[in-house]
């Protein structure tokens, strides 16, 4: 594919492995966190890992928008598809995301009409077509796909369709990175910034983390080469003892991020005064609401929902394997009451977390490292 | 910053761990799920719990017999001749899509259910359950579709059964089939035949069928000239045969799942590892746009007219000589081949030159957002 297949070029990558290896000092270990889900993605996609000098570990990040949705918000979206002629969209990996007692496939299965959308403008499609039944989106992202669903609010406003709403559970990156960063145990020597949110907020909200706690980050587009170049910049940083944000993705990143996508946020969101993680708990400012002048579209304030705060297990580890302190394996619950089957913590929800991807290849990672 | 320290060996608390989850993952499979869930009829994991945890313990009457092997066909022996039997049902939407239609679908699906079992497909039988109002023109198409492809792949359609359910207790229309084959003298194919060192062929870009029924739904607004792959497979089994004769091991037709799903479930069956070249995996230009938009693996994506085949290593060019002259596996390749360790896991081989596991399906490949 004509500007894809260049990013992925096996060659250049083993000549960015060679420069990376020349950056890191023997004897010292780097840790790297993958801010994004979309980066933790396509390392395992490519198998990225396998091109880093052993003393390069990478971390994964908070950064996955489905992953990090906690019981008690599934619960509600649940609790609102099963209402009467309600049409209950979201998008695809939305759908297997475990809630206190079930998720939303389980859900579809007992007769409410939950469907998979691309879009949040696909549901808008569903709800002109259905204007005899209440059609709900159920909005999950970063500032990446807010935008789309300020733009979708907008268009519903002004069609004047009554028969749609939104629950609304977009997050904004920079607080759970800068809990992370607050944590006094913090291990990590660099991170790899997230290309898609930055094309929305631009590189200027990043400015803290060198700033404020001495760590590199570059902001990285999603192909191969982009991550190696990204992680080959960070270890670049480091030797030359220099502590920046710098942007690898400037054919897609502009330094000011995307003026009227903010603008557009801005008019449809509000700032949560703090929202509950999966795994990581509350954090401050960390989530978007509907704004008052969207209250009618807010699904939220449309229907009842149990609105009940079920609490992430206490011996969940979650924060302390994102912040690099323990691994997967060190955790209470891991591989007994938290399986990829029924996973508790954000990192055994998605497959390519740090924890579903140690239980299901712990095993071959130890061969591995044994050859 | 953290201390330069080299990766501490392994502590006995991970043994300890590791431990638990080899345990857990020694244990049968139990069949707990309240409902059904359409994970059940992906091809993955839950299928693989309905199967192994249900069907199988009730059906089965000893745990090494014909059904524990869960292959796509069963063996009888009836008057000294070794007899394939298979059944399976249709309920594809929309009816017809680029490429074909549900009538060709499910002759070709049955057939190849025999094929895969080294038979020679003999006979069908085609049961219909319609829902009330439908159009008599789709179904006298779709009757039409069945004759022709049984004619094209050589069998003749020998009974069968209608039924008719009210609206809304079906979608259009579903088919359930039945075949049956006689086992070719020259096979000897079986999941135990696998061994390390075995290549592995499929014979021919895959993703085509499922790309073209995605696509035919018109849920992308996408415009692709895509058409699916349906197609007898005996034909390109006949010429494995006679290529390789019982140097073929075993075979496998890359259906619901695609080919990492039939992949996974035999390095599970046969303890081996299977290490796929994925630069060498023939996907087709429009398959390979249409998965990296949609954010879906070709691998996990349903083909109907591919098979995986499992060679000697000597005889692998051979087949694959023998499956490039098979009109419709002209692009067969070789992808990849059978190790012994780690077992009962599939590795890639990324064309980028790194490497990761290939996993079984947990449910339907669901779009990510992220």
């Amino acid at each position: 594919m004509k500007y894809v297949d260049e990013y992925r070029d096996a060659e250049l990558g083993r000549a960015l492995a060679t420069q990376i290896l020349a950056e890191t000092e023997a004897g010292r270990h780097y840790k790297v966190m993958e801010v994004c889900g979309g980066h933790t993605h396509s390392i395992y996609k490519y198998g990225i890992d396998d091109l880093l000098p052993p003393n390069v570990e990478l971390v994964h990040g908070p950064g996955c928008p489905v992953c990090v949705i906690p019981m008690g918000r599934v619960d509600d979206g649940i609790a609102v598809a099963r209402n009467d002629g309600v049409i209950f969209t979201c998008f695809g990996d939305m759908l297997r995301v475990p809630g206190s007692t079930q998720t939303l496939l389980d859900a579809k299965a007992e007769g409410a009409d939950v469907r998979m959308v691309y879009s949040p403008l696909d549901a808008l499609r569903i709800a002109r077509e259905n204007p005899d039944r209440e059609v709900v989106f159920f909005a999950i992202g970063f500032e990446t796909t807010a935008p789309s669903t300020a733009l979708t609010l907008k268009r519903a406003k002004s069609e004047g369709l009554s028969n749609f709403s939104c629950v609304c559970n977009h997050v904004t990156i920079v607080p759970p990175l800068r809990a992370l960063l607050e944590s006094p145990d913090l291990r990590l020597d660099g991170f790899i910034g997230p290309g898609h949110v930055c094309t929305v907020v631009g590189a200027r909200p990043f400015e803290f983390i060198p700033g404020d706690y001495g760590r590199p980050i570059v902001i990285s587009g999603f192909e191969p080469l982009d991550i190696l170049q990204s992680i080959l910049m960070i270890l670049r940083q480091l030797r030359e003892g220099r502590c920046e944000v710098e942007n690898e993705y400037k054919r897609v990143v502009p330094q000011e991020g995307n003026l009227k996508a903010l603008e557009v946020m801005a008019e449809v969101f509000a700032l949560r005064p703090h929202f509950e993680w999966r795994g990581l708990g509350f954090i401050s400012q960390s989530a978007l609401r509907l704004s008052d002048a969207y209250a009618d579209f807010d699904a939220e304030l449309r229907f009842s929902t149990p609105n009940v705060r079920v609490a992430d297990p206490k011996a969940c580890q979650c924060g302390e394997v994102l912040k690099g302190v323990i691994k997967p394996w060190e955790c209470k619950v891991f591989g007994t009451a938290c399986t990829p089957e029924h996973a508790i913590g954000t990192c055994m929800v998605s497959p390519e977390g740090a924890c579903a991807a140690y239980y299901n290849f712990g095993r071959y990672q130890r061969q591995r490292e044994a050859v | 910053m953290s201390e330069a320290a080299p990766a501490p060996p392994r502590t006995s608390r991970e043994e300890r761990v590791l431990q638990i989850i080899e345990t857990a993952r020694a244990k049968r499979a139990r069949f707990r799920d309240e409902r059904i869930t359409l994970a059940h009829g992906a091809g993955g994991k839950a299928t693989q719990t309905l199967i192994e945890g249900l069907l199988v313990p009730a059906f089965a009457k000893t745990g090494d017999g014909v059904l524990a092997q869960l292959a796509d066909a069963g063996s009888i022996q009836a008057g000294g001749t070794s007899i394939a039997m298979t059944s399976d049902s249709f309920v594809v939407k929309p009816l017809r899509f680029p490429g074909g239609s549900i009538g060709e679908l499910a002759v070709n699906g049955t057939v190849n259910d025999l094929a895969m079992a080294g038979a020679r497909p003999q006979a069908l039988t085609v049961s219909m359950i319609l829902e009330e109002g439908l159009e008599s023109e789709i179904l006298k198409r779709e009757v039409e579709a069945i004759a022709s492809a049984a004619t094209a792949a050589g069998v003749e359609i020998v009974g069968g059964d209608t039924k008719v359910v009210e609206r809304g207790a079906a979608d259009q229309m579903y088919l359930c089939t039945t075949g049956i084959g006689v086992i070719d003298s020259r096979a000897r194919l079986s999941t135990d035949g696998i061994k390390p060192g075995d290549r592995v062929l499929v014979s021919g870009p895959i993703g085509e069928h499922g790309t073209a029924i995605m696509l035919a739904r018109n849920q992308f607004d996408l415009d692709a000239e895509i058409d699916s792959d349906t197609q007898s497979l005996w034909p390109a089994v006949d010429a494995l045969l006679d290529a390789t004769g019982e140097q073929l091991h075993c075979l496998r037709d890359a259906t619901r799942g695609g080919v990492a799903s039939v992949l996974n479930e035999l390095a599970r069956s046969s303890g081996v590892s299977i290490v796929v070249n994925e630069a060498q995996v023939p996907v087709s230009p429009i398959v390979a746009a249409a998965a990296e938009l949609l954010g879906i693996d070709p691998m996990y994506v349903a083909n109907e007219g591919r098979l995986v085949a499992f060679v000697s290593p000597e005889y692998a060019e051979a087949a694959l000589q023998a499956l490039r002259r098979t009109p419709g596996s002209e692009h067969a390749a070789e992808i990849g081949e059978v190790r012994a360790e780690p077992p009962g896991m599939v590795m890639v081989a990324t064309a980028f030159g790194g490497r990761r596991v290939m996993d079984q399906l947990v449910g339907d490949p669901l779009p990510r957002i992220c």
